[in-house]
């Protein structure tokens, strides 16, 4: 029943030029950032989905983003221990797990994933989108570093599409509030051409990243869409998006799945080469961190290769044909807000995977529950059911969190996933008897 | 003239509470029959009233389906660590509750709010869902103008389904009964403050929830009755309880057992975010000049401060302590629902901003439909104890 | 003979079923789960084979010209002496082991010691009577059975002769450990088979013989699949575990064909789940992280109001006026009970009222996994609750119409007999152990 996984050979522990690309650029980054204080740089804290990386680069503004600082933490097994000391400040159980990472990484030290200390924020740039608890969130951090903090509210497309009244409004905020203030805490005034410039690198890395995600329509699947992806989305949903560096980033790593595609492999696992696909998955929900090669591990184990992933739209849905667009830089900037896959409403999301259980021929879909996640959590019940029922390919539903260690029952979701994984078996078998 | 208040003061009492445990809400249907006009049904927070009733639209608040709702169907679309207010309006869409309702406006609270829209737009493809999307700016040419255009939006779409189109004249007409309605529940909250024996929180609880789900009109003078008569009931002598502000309950709400075990356990609830919707705009809209300006800027500058609302430029707590001193709290409790996170993520912020004052807190949890208060009970009992013993005054 | 088994390892009983080629049930075996999993494992499964032996010892009666009923009287007296006889070689051991902790002790190990022999010699002095005809045991498990009166027995001592009763007790505790985590404690079928026909003047003239030929038949096991929830492993080869979920879905579909949806309320978890005309699963939701509502929350409930859980069910259809009961949180159990006694209310309201509100989470869970479809099977600890089906009987009713409910007496084994008909399946398929 368990897939083959080809160990690791010598040649193959070399890892791949991508992978060392970004191990560099995210080092390089974190220098920089820990160095800020000394060489006069400035950071700007901001969230994911809605990111403005390419006008804070604009300004020359180092982007921080407490997500990935919390989900590195879970990888790092550190966690739990934030997560205690900021319960101990009086944060409740109930709540998102990031943020109280977050403090307790903050109350700890605010050492980063490469254990250097991450810089205050000279800017709480709070990209209000598609979350309710990154309001929350910033001013949190606000009271803990009583620096400016600029609100942009991007409206929610609960009709399915983008209006020109929530664009305008976007717009507007961009000039009336963001770009003031960038200009304020960076001491330059806001220079639309270097935008441009930025949103047309963007634009280059975003064609080679969809073509890598797009690549999984390909049967075998050359990459893993959920696990894998998670990585290859690093760059273009953080810091590098509009660099160079994010450019050759992806067009190396288009290159890699390209010869890999022409060899016939299978995806990179933690274990190797995977070469046996029994199970092509389409997986709606965020990840586990804490667990997360465990949780990958069990996945693979069982032959299962994640084709699509929702999550891995969170910080921009590229794959239905958006690009950055540096010929209207603000317009395109709201867009890209708007469309994130947390800003989607719940009729779109069920769409989009119906969509991808059809375009990339997948077997079924998992839904991965996140406790602390109510942006994604509420309603995936529903999802569940209308998504089933317009496919006719059966979800798969497990429990877990983001990095809460104690919600992550290996025992639960194993037992959960086989069950899944050998009802998808014993239909495609016909159930003989 | 004492006794009669008393007895007069049961039967309306008796009356709200028949309302606000109807799930069939006859009194929409009533007024449907009547008027034959739509009703369009509203969740917590921030909904603007005024315009639906200037369009002849009678707006309907849904606050859950209290503590007596089995909830059979609801459980299925929700996770055991999602609030409850979500699966119980489900509940109550699915049994027929609400099919006298011709759509429902789902104003931005929080994110389990924002995805029950989408659901409810598939679960009811005939009525009218709009998801009202609040500003998180405020500034008058760019939060607000954004706000108008929703607002002409909503309306444009009430129209076309048959309510009034949007005259200035009526609007102005409706926001006169709202701030009415409002000034009467002003009242009310401060008669509370001063005396709070007259005004038991739960009695007023139970006005305010019957009160969403009827005309303005006979909320206004349900309000007003209720008030003269309290005032005029004798027998409503002063205890010695301890004063306390409770927070956190604005969307969900408590089960009305657990307001009575507070005030048994020996508080006086001098202040609290009960029923939002009628103390969401703290002043009187002005009525001169444009009444839709008006609204979008009363909102803008005049609105409450939530914990689904950026405060940008203030300081996180001050709208609490204000409350606390209006009232003459001596404590605050905050009072917040299982899984709600704008209430639970703002707690630590607002912890600490009320001990800074000085002012000595509590905090519990609790789902609406709850049946068991007595941990409550014992910790509200400690916290009023403490207050009465050790209170300076 | 050749048969395939199902082995299902649940948190507080260890299933065995065995099937014949045909897939016959040949028998069935439980017992309770302990620390070692293969122990628990070989002991279901001897205890299956026994029962598969004993039906065939009946078959064999009735060919050798005994009359059913007759032979079923013969079967049931043979099988309380055998029984009396594995008891027997429990105790033996059991004694071993207490002797052995006793010798240990630092303080008042003399006296000790003596009671320990007092207890024992009244245990052994009671087993015919434990397995006399018409005798109703507390429990068929050696761990609760000598547990319970070797602890009374304790109790009596610790009066009689002033030794601590704790220190008896805790002798126990580790002794039986070594008998529940040791496979022959329990002896061997022949030795007790022919042990409980030797010298018995009830015995038929053809048992003898019938015995003495069951007993030699070779059984011959031709694929096994394990299953069931556990952090650890199972000890079976990977190819031959089955998730709980399919075995339990073929299981209920074996035992009722037209089952479509199967609900399972077991001790921790529930489970509801779809299957085709086939028995195949085609969804399913799990409620494993929360015991709400399933058995163990009425374990709480009867320890609280000092009942058996047995009698709970019994007690709650006799309510009138039921209890609106909102929450099943094991946590608040106690004190929601508590506090509904206190404010006067009846036991039987309360619990017609907690009954409902395991249903109605169960109810949740079947919506999710896509509503309850003719035929609706029951399985679990708690479908033996009369006040559980009837509140499932009635919502079932109210929500999905018309619904042949289905309810077996032998539902808990429903996971067993699944595993068993996957592993043969699995044999057929020429696969028997391999996947």
């Amino acid at each position: 029943m368990s897939a083959r996984v080809k160990p690791a050979a010598a040649s193959e522990a070399i890892k791949d030029a991508s992978q060392i690309r970004q191990k560099e650029m995210i080092a390089r980054h974190f220098d920089r950032l820990a160095a800020a204080p000394r060489t006069g740089e400035r950071c700007a804290y901001t969230f994911v989905p809605g990111n403005l990386t390419e006008l804070l680069l604009s300004f020359d503004l180092l982007p921080v983003l407490p997500e990935i600082n919390s989900l590195q933490s879970a990888m790092r097994g550190k966690s739990a221990e934030y997560i205690s000391i900021a319960e101990k400040l009086g944060h409740s159980e109930d709540v998102c797990t990031y943020v109280k990472s977050d403090i307790g990484m903050l109350k700890s030290g605010n050492i980063g994933p490469t254990g250097q200390r991450l810089p205050n924020p000279d800017i709480l740039l709070l990209s209000y989108t598609g979350c309710f608890t990154f309001m929350k969130w910033f001013e949190l951090l606000r009271e803990e570093y009583h620096c400016p903090v600029v609100m942009l509210h991007v409206p929610y497309q609960a009709d399915g599409h983008i209006t020109e009244s929530m664009r305008s409004y976007v717009v507007e905020q961009l000039q009336t509030q963001v770009i003031p203030q960038l200009e304020r805490v960076s001491g330059k005034a806001y220079d639309e051409d270097r935008l441009r410039e930025c949103l047309t690198l963007s634009a280059r890395a975003e064609d080679d990243l969809v073509w890598v995600l797009q690549s999984a329509k390909q049967i075998p699947s050359p990459i893993d869409a959920y696990f894998g992806a998670v990585y290859y989305v690093g760059p273009i949903f953080s810091s590098f998006r509009g660099t160079e560096d994010a450019v050759a980033y992806y067009k190396e790593l288009r290159a890699e799945i390209e010869q890999r595609v022409r060899l016939g492999k299978g995806p990179v696992t933690p274990d190797g080469d995977m070469d046996n696909e029994r199970f092509r998955i389409v997986v709606e929900g965020p990840p586990n961190w804490t667990s997360f090669r465990q949780f990958w591990k069990m996945f693979s184990d069982l032959g299962a290769v994640s084709v699509a992933s929702t999550y891995t739209k969170v910080g921009g849905v590229y794959d239905m044909g958006f690009r950055h667009d540096p010929s209207r830089p603000l317009e395109t900037l709201a867009d890209y807000c708007l469309g994130c896959y947390t800003n989607l409403n719940l009729p779109t999301r069920i769409d989009l995977l119906t969509r991808y259980l059809d375009e990339y021929t997948a077997d079924g879909f998992l839904i991965n529950s996140i406790k602390s996640c109510n942006s994604f959590s509420a309603g995936q019940l529903h999802i569940l059911r209308e998504v089933e029922n317009r496919s006719g390919k059966p979800g798969g539903f497990i429990e877990s969190d983001l990095v809460d260690p104690r919600y992550f029952s290996a025992a639960n979701i194993r037992n959960r996933l086989e069950s899944y994984f050998q009802m998808l078996d014993q239909r495609r078998a016909g159930g003989a008897a | 003239m004492s006794g009669g208040a008393h007895v007069a003061l049961g039967e309306l009492l008796a009356g709200a509470e028949r309302v606000y445990r109807d799930y069939s809400l006859q009194t929409v249907v009533e007024w449907k029959a009547r008027t034959g006009g739509l009703a369009i049904g509203y969740m917590p927070i921030y909904v603007p009233r005024e315009l639906l009733h200037a369009q002849g639209v009678l707006p309907v608040g849904l606050m859950g389906g209290r503590d007596d709702l089995e909830i059979i169907k609801g459980d299925a679309y929700y996770q055991s660590y999602i609030c409850h207010i979500p699966r119980s309006t489900i509940e109550l869409g699915l049994n027929g509750s609400l099919d006298c309702l011709d759509g429902m406006l789902f104003p931005a609270i929080c994110d389990v709010i924002r995805n029950l829209s989408g659901m409810w737009s598939m679960l009811f493809p005939g009525r009218y869902v709009r998801y009202l999307d609040v500003p998180q700016n405020f500034d008058r040419g760019v939060g607000g103008a954004f706000y108008m255009r929703e607002l002409r939006e909503i309306a444009r779409d009430l129209e076309g389904r048959g309510a009034l189109a949007l005259d200035a004249d009526k609007l102005r007409d409706a926001i006169g009964a709202f701030n009415e309605n409002r000034r009467l529940v002003r009242g009310l909250y401060e008669l509370r403050w001063r005396q709070p024996w007259k005004v038991p929180t739960h009695e007023l609880y139970v006005l305010l929830r019957a009160g969403i789900v009827m005309p303005v009109e006979e909320s206004t003078a349900m309000l007003a009755q209720y008030e003269a008569l309290a005032r005029a009931d004798e027998t409503r002598q002063p205890l010695d309880q301890a004063r306390v502000a409770l927070t956190g309950s604005f969307c969900e709400q408590p089960p009305l057992g657990l307001i009575r075990t507070l005030e048994r356990a020996g508080c006086y609830i001098v202040d609290d975010d009960f029923v939002q919707i009628h103390r969401y705009i703290l002043h009187d809209i002005p009525l001169d000049g444009d009444p839709l300006d008006n609204l979008v800027t009363a909102y803008l500058e005049d609105g409450v401060a939530s914990p689904t609302r950026y405060i940008g430029d203030g300081v996180k707590g001050e709208a609490l302590l204000q409350r606390a001193r209006e009232s003459g709290a001596e404590g605050v409790l905050f009072c917040a629902p299982s899984f709600c996170d704008p209430a639970l993520l703002d707690q630590p912020m607002l912890m600490r901003a009320v001990e800074r004052a000085g002012i000595t807190w509590t905090a519990f949890k609790y789902s609406e439909n709850g049946g068991q208060f007595q941990v409550i009970r014992e910790q509200a009992g400690t916290f009023a104890d403490s207050i009465k013993l050790w209170s300076g005054a | 003979m050749r048969y395939t088994v199902g082995i299902d390892l649940g948190s507080t009983t260890t299933k065995a079923v065995v099937l014949d080629e045909h897939g016959g049930v040949m028998g069935r075996g439980i017992t309770n789960s302990r620390s070692n999993y293969d122990t628990a494992c070989q002991i279901a499964l001897g205890e299956a084979l026994t029962n598969a032996r004993f039906s065939l010892i009946a078959s064999e009666l009735a060919r050798a010209g005994v009359r059913p009923d007759a032979a079923a009287r013969q079967v049931s007296a043979l099988e309380r002496r055998f029984r009396a006889e594995q008891y027997r070689s429990q105790l033996r051991v059991l004694a071993i082991e207490l002797r052995r902790f006793s010798g240990r002790l630092l303080t008042m190990s003399r006296e000790i010691a003596a009671s320990v022999e007092l207890i024992l010699a009244e245990m052994e002095n009671e087993v015919d009577g434990l397995y006399a005809e018409g005798a109703r045991r507390k429990s068929d498990f050696f761990r609760d059975l000598a547990g319970s009166r070797y602890l009374q027995l304790a109790e009596e001592q610790a009066r009689a002769e002033g030794v601590a009763f704790d220190t008896l007790a805790s002798l126990f505790d580790k002794a039986i450990l070594d008998v529940e985590n040791s496979s022959d404690a329990a002896g061997r079928f022949e030795d007790h088979a022919r042990a409980a026909v030797r010298g018995w003047d009830g015995a038929a003239a053809a048992l003898p013989a019938v015995v003495e030929r069951i007993v030699s038949l070779e059984l011959e096991q031709i694929g096994s699949v394990g299953t069931g929830y556990g952090r650890q492993r199972l000890p079976f080869p990977e190819g031959q575990i089955r998730s709980e979920i399919l075995c339990h879905g073929l299981g209920a579909h074996a035992l009722f064909p037209g089952t479509r949806t199967v609900l399972d309320i077991g001790g921790q978890d529930t489970k509801a789940i779809q299957v085709d005309d086939m028995g195949i699963v085609t969804s399913f939701q799990m409620n494993d992280r929360c015991a709400a509502g399933c058995g163990r929350y009425l374990g709480y409930i009867a320890d609280e109001m000092s009942l058996g859980l047995h009698e709970l069910g019994p007690l709650a259809c006799a309510s009138t006026a039921p209890v609106r009961i909102n929450s099943t949180c094991t946590v608040f159990a106690g004190a929601e009970l508590r506090e509904r006694l206190s404010l006067g209310e009846k036991r039987e309201d309360i619990l017609a009222g907690l009954h409902r509100a395991i249903i109605l989470r169960a109810m949740s869970l079947l919506a999710r996994s896509g509503g309850v479809k003719s035929e609706f099977t029951f399985t679990g600890g708690v479908a033996k609750n009369p006040a559980a089906v009837g509140a499932l009987r009635k919502l079932v009713g109210e929500h999905y119409g018309e619904v042949t409910l289905n309810i077996s007496d032998d539902s808990i084994f429903t996971g067993a007999l699944g595993a068993a008909l996957f592993a043969l399946r699995d044999a057929g398929r020429g696969r028997a152990g391999a996947q």
